[in-house]
């Protein structure tokens, strides 16, 4: 007689790919679980865990940072693994892990940004905003990249929170950036930065904007940045009022009295100033000849009413030239297809049901394979709406365990998938390895009153590690 | 928070109906996907919304009701969203007009259906989320240390 799945005997082993805050989360359902007992091996394609909270989050807002304790105690459980630096697809494929695992989670996030689809969006100086935040955060592939900083005037398109985080960090002045943990080759370059004017593009009006009401407030505490708007675009319009008035609707409310005391508001003198604007939408970047961004044509918007009561934008034929030499655009972010896993293209997220992956031809769920987070949903929500969306793949998956509907790997042994993982990546880095460069990282920081000084490539990370 | 994120973790599209199809095909529909409303579609275009609620209505004066078409009972005022429509305003609007189901449609195109139980969850899901975000937040003022 062969011993139940689940049981201390024959541990239910989950692979989960992608080591943001939804694996941890799915990580944390799973080891959690009465129901069964599960053996979790969260994988990365980067040497460190956290994904966009040590990759994404600003570096001046620390305090968000502080989840990561929560991720820490997930991690202490002796049924947790950690295989950092092993890609899904090249290091290890579909195939090898079905060899190895009753389950597969995929929470891989959503890696790319979203075009605009205009025209001049690919001339040098206008970029990804994800790209510059990977950038000054330290992201080992985006290292190297550069932004010419140079340019006096940038516009940001978006009013996510993306956005306002980069229109935040070019404003910053050195010395509020230098007690941050931002990568330092940022910081150096941020410190001969000459941005003196900088936009931020909504398309939408103020009461639809994405952004909280502590990220509008913190625009308007900056050391030396003043902060503006223009009066008639941060006036409601007569549909705002209005649904704002039925939905009695108060952090909105008081979101736009900020955006129209920022409108009252006299400079004060400093040395940049944040322009927000509303209502409207680039249709063209123009170059200047030399490759470059010379500046933004801009169509002024107007609100009307779906159906559904959502106020959406629509162009009006009163357009604008904003003269800018460096545009970020921050209009979404865009899931990534997986190897071998089914891609719903008109969502951008793996082809799903509550976390189950499906058949594209049948529709009907795949025997052992998940997801969950922004792959799963699209990208939504602050850091915590990943805890219950994680919770309802887990629960789909004990279900589909309690009517044996998992994989049958040749070789279920903790021992054996360690084993593939060595001999495919002989430089993977455990749990512990990151917990020795965390104590790098944060004993650097302390020498300069930092929160800490992050490694930024792997092979920094592997001579810290004496590694090579 | 738009509703294009509910769909994206429903699987396959709404599931559809002939306006000719009787509505004992519709009953078997709505038996075999455990759910509560069909759309009626002429090709991708919805033209109709049938609801358990529509059903019950004929059943309750008719017992010949099985053998009607769908298009018989079908509402066809069908207030329809966008992928893109706000979360909040179209719970708004759905417990406003008190309709349980909003047919999703893209360029015209029926692109799936979202239930009032789908928004309430995802409205409990996003609460939750920032309740837990404010939560580390405030933990993290009485000390301890960040990433």
């Amino acid at each position: 007689m062969t011993l139940a799945i689940g049981t201390p005997e024959r541990p239910l082993r989950v692979a989960i790919i992608g080591a943001g805050p939804t694996g941890f989360y799915t990580a944390d359902h799973l080891l959690r679980s009465t129901q069964a007992t599960v053996e979790v091996d969260l994988f990365d394609r980067l040497p460190t865990p956290y994904g966009l909270v040590r990759l994404g989050v600003a570096p001046d807002h620390q305090k968000i940072k502080f989840v990561t304790n929560a991720f820490d105690k997930v991690a202490a459980n002796p049924r947790f693994r950690f295989f950092g630096g092993v890609e899904f697809g090249k290091d290890v494929t579909l195939a090898d892990l079905k060899a190895y695992y009753h389950q597969i989670v995929y929470c891989t996030g959503a890696q790319t940004d979203r075009r605009m689809g205009i025209p001049g969006e690919d001339l040098s100086g206008s970029h990804p905003a994800t790209e510059f935040v990977a950038w000054y955060n330290g992201h080992p592939d985006y290292r190297d990249c550069s932004f010419d900083l140079t340019q006096e005037r940038v516009a940001v398109v978006g009013v996510g929170n993306v956005a306002v985080d980069v229109v935040r960090i070019l404003c910053r002045t050195p010395d509020e950036l230098a007690k941050t943990d931002i990568a330092d080759y940022a910081l150096d370059a941020l410190k001969r930065s000459r941005v003196r004017e900088v936009y931020l593009l909504g398309r939408r009006g103020p009461a639809q904007a994405a952004f909280t009401n502590p990220e509008v407030k913190e625009l308007g505490e900056l050391a030396d940045a003043d902060v503006a708007a223009s009066p008639d675009e941060v006036e409601l319009d007569p549909l705002s009022a209005a649904a704002i008035e039925r939905s009695q609707d108060r952090a909105t409310q008081k979101k736009v009295e900020i955006l129209k005391e920022y409108a009252r508001r006299q400079p004060a003198g400093k040395s940049r100033r944040l322009n927000l604007r509303f209502l409207v939408s680039p249709v063209e970047l123009t170059g200047d000849g030399r490759g470059g961004v010379a500046a933004l044509k801009l169509v002024r918007n107007e609100l009307y009413a779906t159906s559904a009561g959502t106020l959406q934008a629509r162009a009006t034929d009163q357009s604008e030239t904003l003269p800018v030499g460096l545009v970020f655009r921050s209009v979404g972010y865009r899931g990534v297809p997986l190897p071998g896993v089914p891609f719903n293209e008109s969502w951008a997220v793996i082809l799903n049901d509550r976390g189950r992956v499906l058949d594209p031809d049948t529709k009907q769920p795949i025997v052992g394979e998940y997801t969950a987070g922004w792959i799963k949903r699209g990208p939504t929500g602050v850091i915590g709406t990943n805890k219950p969306d994680a919770a309802e793949t887990v629960e789909c998956m004990l279900e589909d365990l309690a009517h044996g509907k998992v994989l049958e790997p040749a070789n279920p042994a903790a021992a054996a998938a360690e084993a593939l993982v060595r001999q495919r990546q002989p430089n993977y880095f455990s749990y512990a390895d990151w917990q020795k460069l965390d104590a790098i990282e944060t004993a650097r920081g302390r020498a300069q009153d930092r929160p800490r000084v992050k490694l930024t490539s792997i092979e920094e990370m592997l001579s810290a590690l004496n590694r090579r | 928070m738009n509703i294009a994120s509910i769909l994206a973790r429903k699987g396959p599209m709404a599931v559809t109906v002939r306006p000719d199809q009787s509505i004992r095909d519709a009953l078997a529909l709505l038996d075999r996907h455990n759910i509560g409303a069909l759309v009626a579609v002429e090709g991708e275009r919805p033209v109709g919304i049938l609801s358990e609620r529509d059903i019950v209505r004929e059943a309750a004066r008719n017992d010949k009701f099985f053998l009607r078409a769908v298009a018989d009972l079908m509402t066809r005022d069908v207030i329809t969203g966008q992928p893109h429509d706000d979360l909040l305003s179209v719970a708004h609007t759905m417990t406003e007009r008190r309709i349980r189901h909003l047919p999703v449609v893209d360029k015209g195109r029926l692109v799936g259906m979202v239930s009032i139980g789908d928004i309430v969850k995802a409205q409990r899901d996003q609460y939750q989320g920032e309740v837990d975000t404010l939560q580390t937040q405030l933990l993290a003022d009485e000390g301890g240390r960040a990433r």
